[in-house]
Formats: structure tokens, C-alpha cells, sequence
């Protein structure tokens, strides 16, 4: 991002204030094309102030392959961490939106495209232990072009380990609320990203398995205008609710005060909290066992 | 501090690389002139029977060679061999009395995915698995076992009558993913191998997966979620294909040998990384020479699991699934970053801003 005071939509190809643009949850006054955000401005956003708490801040990657491309894995590591400031793709931690604890985490696209090695699958996995422990919801807010081919098949097994920890957080009955950003594909959106119990999208985000171009190869044909957006996503069935930006925080509360109030058993199928009938199985077993 | 087995198997050595590629080279030149001379021979001018006969017991011997030591890229070769065992071939080796179960009870039939229920050594399992076809035709009518959303989702539904019925699951992966097609994505094949995934992680019955053949990324770890992973000698397993990786990384499709050996994804790289429990001999000379002998090693090595597996105590099995993904990956912990003492800075200052906005 280039600085200066002014800056240009990607889409509308306006020139805006950037101050205009801070002010407007960088939501182009013009057009309401969603800019991406960094972890911490997307956190900073949604969470009620000096709320958040940074979990597995110091989990950093290895090389487990020797992975030399044009470049050391490390050093593109390196590079990353230093325009970001941040040691990995993901930030997590507890806090609170209007008031309603939660467990969360965003990713950061500028860290190598968001993409989901062992230390992001880890952090995913421990995010969603937490939130079981503290029987809290989880909310994630993903933007990732998928696995890092850096860590190979390691890589690739991220997306089980994301799957058993959110298998078990689901077990636990609680909530897991899934925010996709632009862009969320691959196997981010392959795993975690559409794991969720509610799945939002930002309007205008990319969300798909595969690239556009690959599709375009693939089916030797052009994909229309509008193909893998939000508002695709929406028509399809696929996601819950799109929600701009200005509505993300209040949404997001609304639906912790919603998802937020456990049940003891998720998948035997307890009372629901909170109902004069409710009697809270006391028991964990579950029904096949 | 994750702690992890130690890396097991060096970069492939420079000296067998090029012993490879030699005798990759002798091989295409022994073709060339067996063609070459039975074009000659068919042409009728002159009897070269015994020539071709003994060059093609060298590129007989080439061949076998190849399959004893090959290289990451010839092994990505053998892995995609067309005249490799198919899921239809293993399915019968493994089961009696198989009824193929079709369709996702949604939208359609995926023929990339074969499932359905077996008897194996007389008592019931599901067997679902990749189709790819055994020729040209049958590849174009199984979409070269690349799965729709639907294909997954008949996966799911077959393994779910599984754990009702408390049977066991032994799932075949050969495939280049999951179909990169329009339909795809409005039908969502993120969400149905994000669906497949939680499923598989918490499924209340023994699972035995193996790769058969090529193990292509999210399209192959959708029903890749189990209580072992069993790999085929010659079989590979990857997070994207040595030519995507390529094109991606090297910016040059040309450079998939490279890809290949960087990828790491030979069967015993990835038991070196604790991904693959165990590795399928295939017979000398490769499974896509001796299909039969390949699918009953295949056929005894999941019998031999299934029996063991299927001993445990379920609750046992499902905490050891679930710590076998927990703890895959490799990466440090040096400690939260010039955070104090007692935790009282919001690290990284993402609280600084927050709120700041209208709530």
C-alpha cells in the first residue's frame, strides 16, 4: 500500500482521502467496495476496546522441507514478518464484543497470502480448544489463498487438524461463527472457513475452492462477472448472511448473545439453554457409542 | 514447545538423480527403436524379430529398474501410471458381495467416487474410494476421478450409515483433487470437503485409508481423515500438483521435476514426517506391472489393520484419531514477544483502535 493521502479504489479506480477511508471502515465511499484489512485493523474493528488478548503469539514457523524455490522458505518468512510486523498469517486470542465474550482470530492476507501452515492450523486447533475450555464462541475471520505449499503435504494436513479440533468443539457444543473475507479459497475455505455453524461473508469478498483462472482452464470457457463472490455464495445457499462492514461488530454481537449460551452436549441433543422446560443433561455420552 | 520426530530423509541425492535420468534416457531411446523397427519390420522388407525382442527385454529391465529407486518426479509418473490398479480392482480384491451405493440422495450420482458396502474377510465394511477409469473412455465418464460436491457428499452419506450400522470404513484415494469446474463451486466443494473433513475427524467407527495411487491435496484428504493412512511404495500424496507448484512458484510449468523433489511427497518422505503409518510394498518391477499382486498386498495390509482397529475400544480409537491430526505440522514456540510479565499490554496493539468506530 502505497503512502500518502490519497489512495485508489481497486474497483471504482476513484482517487479518496485516505483519512475519508480510515473514517469509513475503508469502505469506499464511492463505489462500497470493501478494502481488505490487516489482522489487527479486522480485530480492532470488531472488538470492544482493550478487550483483546493475544494467545500462541510466539509460535513461528519451521522448514520442515528445506523448501527453496526462487527463494529460502525462511526468508520468505522473514519478508513477511518484517512488512507485516506480525510472526505468522494468523492473530488470536479472547475478547469481547459488545460486552459478549468470545475466542478469536484473524488472518492476515499480507503474511504470504494467508496461507495455512502447521503454525496457522495450530493456532486454528488451540483457538477452538480454548473456546471449549472456556466455553466461549469462536469467531474467525479468514482471508487466505489456502494451504502453504511451502510446508508441503504438512500443509495440507492442516486442514484435518483445523477439522478434528472444530470436530470436538462442536462435540462441546459450542458455537463457531466463520467471517469470510476477501479472498477466502482453497483449502482455508476447504476446511475451517466453511466449518462454521454461521458463516457471514463481507459483500464483494472471493470465496471459492478454486482460482479463476484454473476454472477458465479447466471448462475451457469464461466464468461470468460476479462468480465466486459473496453475493454468489449467498444466492447458492452457501452462506448465512452477508454483512458490510458497519454492521460487522453489532451483527457479530447479536449473534454471540444468539450461539453464545452453551449447551452441555452438543451432539446428544440437550435442551436448549435458557428455555423453561430446559433440563440440562448432566451425562456426555453419546448416542452410538 | 511442539516437539516432533526428527526429519528422516535427506534431499534426493545428486548422484542417483542423474543415474535416473540416464537410464529415464536409455529407456525412450530403446522405444524409439523398437518403433522404429517394427515400422521397418510391418513395412515388410525385412525380419527384425529377434532385434526388437532384445531390446524389449532391456526396456523390460529399464523399466524395473526405474521402479527399485525412482526419483520423486518418475515416482509421480508411476503414481499416475493409466495401467495402475483401479478403485473397482482393489474394491475386489478386498470385499465380497460389494453393492455399489449411488448418489448423494441430493442432486446426482458422482462416478468420480465409488462407494458402497462389503463383506472383507466375511464380515461388513464400507469401501469408498476415487474412480479414475481404466481407459479413455472411462476416465471421461468418471471425470478422471476428480469429485463434485455431490461425489463428497455420498462419500459423507455412506460413512455415516457406517457408524450407524458400527461397520468399518477403509477408503481408496487416487486422485489428481477435487474437479476445478463452475458446477463445482455453485454446488460448493469447499463447503463439501470442509463438511467430509469434521466428519471423518469424529466418526464413531474405524477408518483404514489408503493411497492407492495419487493423492492430490484437499480432493484426496476429503476422505483421507482416519484412524491409519496406508501408501502405496510408488504413490504420492501432495498439497498441490508438482506442475501447479511449478507454474506457482518457479513461475515455469516447466520446472515439475524441481517441484516434485521440493514437495516432499513420496511415501516415505511423508512417513519420515509421521503423515504415512505405513508403506505398501508393490511388487518389483511396479503395481502398474503386477496389478494383481499390488492389490492383494493392498487387500492384506487393511485386513491385517481392520483386525487390529477394529479390537480397540472405540473411545480409544477416537482419542488416538484425534491426536494423530492434533499434532501434525512442525513449528516452534519462542515465546510471546516483548509481552509483560503479567499479560497486561494487549499484544501486538490490536486493542489500541478497538471500538473506535460506532459499535
Amino acid at each position: 500500500m502505497p503512502a500518502g493521502l490519497w489512495t485508489k479504489c481497486p474497483r471504482c479506480a476513484n482517487l479518496i482521502y485516505r483519512k475519508e477511508l480510515e473514517r469509513n471502515l475503508r469502505v469506499c465511499p464511492r463505489c462500497g467496495y470493501h478494502h481488505r484489512l490487516s489482522a489487527m485493523d479486522r480485530l480492532a474493528m470488531v472488538l470492544d476496546r482493550d478487550s483483546f488478548e493475544e494467545i500462541d503469539a510466539g509460535l513461528v514457523p519451521e522448514d520442515p522441507l528445506g523448501f527453496v524455490d526462487e527463494k529460502p522458505y525462511p526468508l520468505r518468512v522473514e519478508d513477511a514478518q518484517r512488512r507485516t510486523g506480525l510472526p505468522e498469517a494468523l492473530v488470536t486470542g479472547t475478547g469481547t464484543i459488545e460486552g459478549c465474550g468470545a475466542v478469536t482470530g484473524a488472518m492476515e492476507f499480507g503474511f504470504m497470502g494467508g496461507s495455512m501452515g502447521s503454525v496457522v492450523g495450530e493456532k486454528v486447533a488451540r483457538a477452538a480448544e480454548r473456546a471449549a475450555q472456556l466455553r466461549r464462541p469462536l469467531i474467525l475471520f479468514a482471508a487466505s489463498g489456502g494451504a502453504r505449499m511451502q510446508e508441503g503435504t504438512l500443509s495440507l494436513l492442516q486442514m484435518a487438524k483445523t477439522s478434528v479440533a472444530l470436530g470436538r468443539l462442536a462435540d462441546d457444543g459450542v458455537a463457531f461463527i466463520s467471517v469470510l473475507c476477501d479472498p477466502t479459497t482453497g483449502g482455508v475455505a476447504a476446511s475451517f472457513a466453511f466449518q462454521g455453524d454461521v458463516i457471514v461473508a463481507e459483500p464483494g469478498a472471493l470465496v471459492g475452492f478454486a482460482g479463476r483462472r484454473v476454472i477458465e482452464q479447466t471448462i475451457r470457457q469464461k466464468l461470468p462477472e460476479g462468480f465466486q463472490t459473496a453475493e454468489f455464495l449467498l444466492e447458492h445457499g452457501l452462506v448465512d448472511a452477508i454483512v458490510p462492514r458497519p454492521d460487522l461488530r453489532a451483527t457479530l454481537g447479536r449473534l454471540l448473545r444468539l450461539c453464545g449460551a452453551p449447551v452441555d452436549a452438543g451432539r446428544t441433543g440437550a435442551p436448549a439453554h435458557g428455555w423453561p422446560s430446559a433440563e440440562v443433561s448432566t451425562t456426555d455420552d453419546h448416542p452410538s457409542a | 514447545m511442539t516437539t516432533h520426530p526428527p526429519d528422516h530423509a535427506g534431499a534426493p541425492e545428486a548422484a542417483g538423480v542423474n543415474r535416473e535420468a540416464a537410464i529415464e534416457r536409455e529407456l525412450s531411446v530403446a522405444e524409439e527403436e523398437i518403433e522404429e523397427l517394427r515400422r521397418i519390420s510391418e513395412e515388410g522388407k525385412v525380419d527384425l524379430e529377434a532385434q526388437i525382442a532384445s531390446l524389449e527385454a532391456r526396456a523390460e529391465e529399464l523399466r524395473e529398474a526405474i521402479t527399485r529407486d525412482p526419483t520423486p518426479w518418475q515416482t509421480v509418473q508411476l503414481a499416475r501410471h493409466p495401467e495402475r490398479p483401479k478403485v473397482g480392482d482393489f474394491i475386489a480384491g478386498l470385499a465380497t458381495e460389494f453393492v455399489e451405493l449411488h448418489g448423494d440422495r441430493n442432486f446426482r450420482d458422482d462416478p468420480a467416487i465409488i462407494a458402497g458396502l462389503g463383506l472383507i474377510d466375511g464380515r461388513p465394511a464400507a469401501v469408498i474410494g476415487h474412480a479414475k477409469g481404466h481407459d479413455t473412455r472411462e476416465n471421461i465418464a468418471r471425470n478422471f476421478g476428480m469429485p463434485n460436491p455431490e461425489g463428497y457428499r455420498k462419500a459423507t452419506r455412506v460413512m455415516r450409515l457406517a457408524e450407524k450400522l458400527r461397520i468399518p470404513i477403509v477408503t481408496l484415494i487416487d486422485t489428481p483433487g477435487a474437479f476445478p469446474g463452475k458446477d463445482a463451486e455453485e454446488r460448493g466443494q469447499s463447503e463439501a470437503i470442509a463438511r467430509a473433513l469434521v466428519e471423518m475427524a469424529r466418526l464413531r467407527t474405524p477408518i483404514v485409508t489408503v493411497i492407492t495411487g495419487e493423492g492430490g491435496s484437499g480432493g484426496a484428504l476429503a476422505i483421507g481423515i482416519g484412524d491409519v493412512l496406508l501408501m502405496l511404495e510408488h504413490a504420492i500424496y501432495s498439497v498441490i500438483s508438482p506442475e501447479g507448484c511449478a507454474a506457482i512458484l518457479w513461475r515455469d510449468g516447466a520446472r515439475t521435476r524441481d517441484a516434485a523433489e521440493a514437495l516432499r511427497i513420496t511415501a516415505r518422505d511423508l512417513t519420515g514426517f509421521g503423515i504415512v503409518d505405513e508403506i505398501v510394498p508393490e511388487p518389483p518391477g511396479g503395481a502398474h506391472r503386477h496389478r494383481d499382486a499390488a492389490v492383494d498386498a493392498v487387500a492384506g495390509a487393511v485386513r491385517r489393520h481392520l483386525t487390529v482397529l477394529t479390537a480397540q475400544p472405540l473411545e480409544t480409537l477416537l482419542a488416538a484419531r484425534y491426536e494423530k491430526f492434533r499434532r501434525v505440522g512442525r513449528l516452534r514456540d519462542v515465546g510471546a514477544p516483548e509481552q509483560a510479565a503479567d499479560g497486561a499490554r494487549p499484544a501486538g496493539g490490536a486493542g489500541r483502535d478497538a471500538g473506535g468506530q460506532a459499535g
